[in-house]
């Protein structure tokens, strides 16, 4: 593995784009992590003296302000810490919940594989955005709902590509003496079976990372997702949005960063899948 | 073929079934009614709107007579727009957000397989690498960013096009909408023609017609469009469904009147039946669409049905 490892990342550094993104998005998260250690303002204050105020350098609010005079700085750290929080919950969960059934029906095999390949194919042919909408409607909305609904939509192209894996795991020679030594079924499959289908599955974490952040924040721009007081970067769009022929700085602020985070991720994990050589269909 | 077409079907019903299933029970499951107001209604008031909407019989009645009455084309009555039958919302909107999506699907479709072609054609140069950027970028930032920043710089500053609203037979007014929902299914496109053509023309046919003479434009026409194709189709229906799911959030900001824009003021009212009907009708018609793609796939590749 450690060898692997360092194949991988001698890869990965001959690939300069992934390389750069990996650079800007550990920037991005010190950003968020210090941001509110290097602006003065914090983002819930109201300056009333400086509502919707563009972006410069003399003023006390480097970005400007959006309506109700909140810096739009903190506000948009404040909102990228909300989205990145909630894709990588929201993306842990799809992990755990992907890997799992992936490496089941996988290891298993038979009849239980067939079913549970069935119910993926069946859940993949629905339109899960609408789904999640519905669900909104039905639980009201809130933080909690997201985790839950995204995660329940993330983890169908994890548990396939999983299973995959564990189906040519599952003949190799230390699974054959994990059995004969007597392991149990559970044991050898998070023991055996899942470290050694962990190359993908990292690639696919990481390129689901962005897509959980993408709905998070769509949902968070039609009202359906975070609600006020909190924001995420879809709730911070979609007020500049409304704002945007007046003072466009409010949408091009958060409209920015979650462009440029979407940007980095993807390349990150494109970068990652041509190093560690995994390959899905997708080009 | 016919056995293959009814294969598909009796697994496309019971996804069908299923989705209306799960919405009609989430819907009645719900905390609260659609009549909830600020100011409590008298419960005799109550009573007769429940009446009114069929809501005071057993849950299971409810449920047969809704699908029932969705087999006659009816969706039953907006709870939030009175006056109006879900049939008649759907009925309003669904020919704008049809000429919407069909317009950014053709324009992904042609767009994205030029530009992919010209990009594998000229592999490792610098167009190929400005093209696949492009199309990075195209695939990673999200709707609802790149419209209202397309507004900003081309109705806010240039004045070039108008940043809302949709005028009957306009093209001045479709450019954005169409452009913005256009882009993430185009960016893949043209990454999918790329990989595809690069692989058709390593291809030994493709090798024998070049040293045979062929002009490019023949070969490239003629012969190796067609396999490279390939992972476009499969690749129909996702596209149709990010379009789709695209075009809620460009209605909603270029206040286009289709279907999008009432599922989510459905969604935000809590108006079951509008949701409901809107989430059959999208439904309905991917599945469907999955159907025909699975047919297209069937009749250009024999294999397939066996």
């Amino acid at each position: 593995m450690g060898a692997f490892a360092d194949e991988a990342w001698r890869r990965l550094q001959s690939n300069p784009a992934a390389i750069a993104a990996l650079c800007v998005m550990c920037a991005i998260l010190a950003l968020t992590w210090f941001g509110p250690w290097i602006s003065p303002n914090d983002a819930q204050t109201l300056d009333w003296l400086h509502l919707a105020a563009p972006p410069g350098r003399q003023s006390a609010h480097w970005f400007g302000t959006d309506r109700l005079g909140r810096d739009l700085f903190v506000r948009t750290l404040a909102g990228t810490r909300v989205s990145l929080a909630i894709g990588l919950a929201a993306s842990a969960v799809s992990l755990l919940v992907g890997v799992t059934y992936g490496a089941i029906a996988g290891y298993v095999g038979g009849r239980t594989d067939h079913l549970m390949m069935r119910l993926i194919e069946i859940l993949s042919g629905l339109p899960l955005i609408f789904f999640v909408i519905v669900l909104t409607v039905v639980f009201g909305r809130g933080e909690y709902l997201l985790f839950f609904a995204i995660g329940a939509v993330g983890w169908l192209t994890m548990a396939r590509i999983v299973r995959g894996q564990t189906l040519s795991v599952r003949r190799r020679e230390f699974v054959e003496a994990a059995i004969a030594s007597g392991a149990t079924t559970g044991r050898i499959i998070f023991r055996h079976v899942v470290p050694n289908v962990i190359g993908p599955v990292i690639v696919y974490a990481t390129l689901t990372v962005p897509q959980i952040i993408l709905f998070e924040s769509f949902l968070s721009f039609l009202g359906l997702g975070v609600q006020e007081p909190g924001a995420s970067l879809g709730t911070l769009i979609s007020e500049g949005a409304a704002e945007m022929e007046a003072a466009p700085w409010i949408l091009l602020v958060p409209g920015g960063a979650l462009a440029l985070l979407l940007l980095c991720l993807n390349i990150f994990g494109d970068g990652l899948r041509d190093a560690l050589d995994v390959r899905d269909g997708a080009p | 073929m016919i056995r293959y077409f009814f294969t598909r079907l009796a697994s496309a019903i019971p996804a069908l079934l299923i989705i209306v299933t799960a919405t009609f029970f989430l819907m009645r499951a719900a905390p609260g009614g659609p009549f909830d107001q600020e100011q409590t209604l008298p419960p005799e008031i109550m009573a007769n709107l429940q009446r009114a909407y069929g809501l005071d019989q057993p849950i299971w009645t409810q449920y047969g007579r809704y699908l029932k009455s969705l087999l006659h084309g009816d969706f039953g009555p907006s709870f939030k727009y009175k006056d109006f039958t879900v049939t008649e919302l759907i009925g309003q909107g669904f020919p704008v957000s049809l000429q919407l999506g069909v317009m950014a699907m053709a324009l992904a479709l042609i767009a994205g397989i030029l530009l992919g072609t010209f990009a594998a054609l000229h592999r490792n140069s610098m167009a190929d690498y400005a093209t696949m950027s492009l199309a990075m970028v195209g695939i990673a930032i999200p709707v609802f960013v790149v419209l209202p920043f397309l507004g900003i710089l081309f109705g806010v500053y240039l004045h070039w096009l108008p940043v809302a609203g949709w005028e009957s037979g306009s093209i001045r007014h479709r450019a954005l909408p169409v452009i913005a929902l256009a882009l993430p299914p185009l960016a893949y496109i043209a990454r999918l023609t790329r990989a595809g053509m690069l692989e058709v023309l390593r291809s030994d046919f493709i090798r024998t017609a070049f040293a045979k003479g062929l002009p490019l434009r023949t070969l490239m026409w003629r012969h190796a469009l067609r396999p490279a194709l390939t992972p476009v189709a499969g690749y129909l229906v996702p596209a149709v469904a990010s379009i789709m799911t695209g075009s809620l959030v460009v209605e909603s900001i270029a206040g286009i009147p289709g279907i999008g824009r009432y599922l989510v003021q459905g969604a935000l009212n809590r108006d079951y039946t509008l949701v409901l009907g809107m989430v059959v009708v999208y439904s309905t018609l991917l599945i469907g669409l999955g159907l025909l793609v699975d047919l297209l796939y069937a009749w250009l590749d024999p294999r397939v049905r066996h």
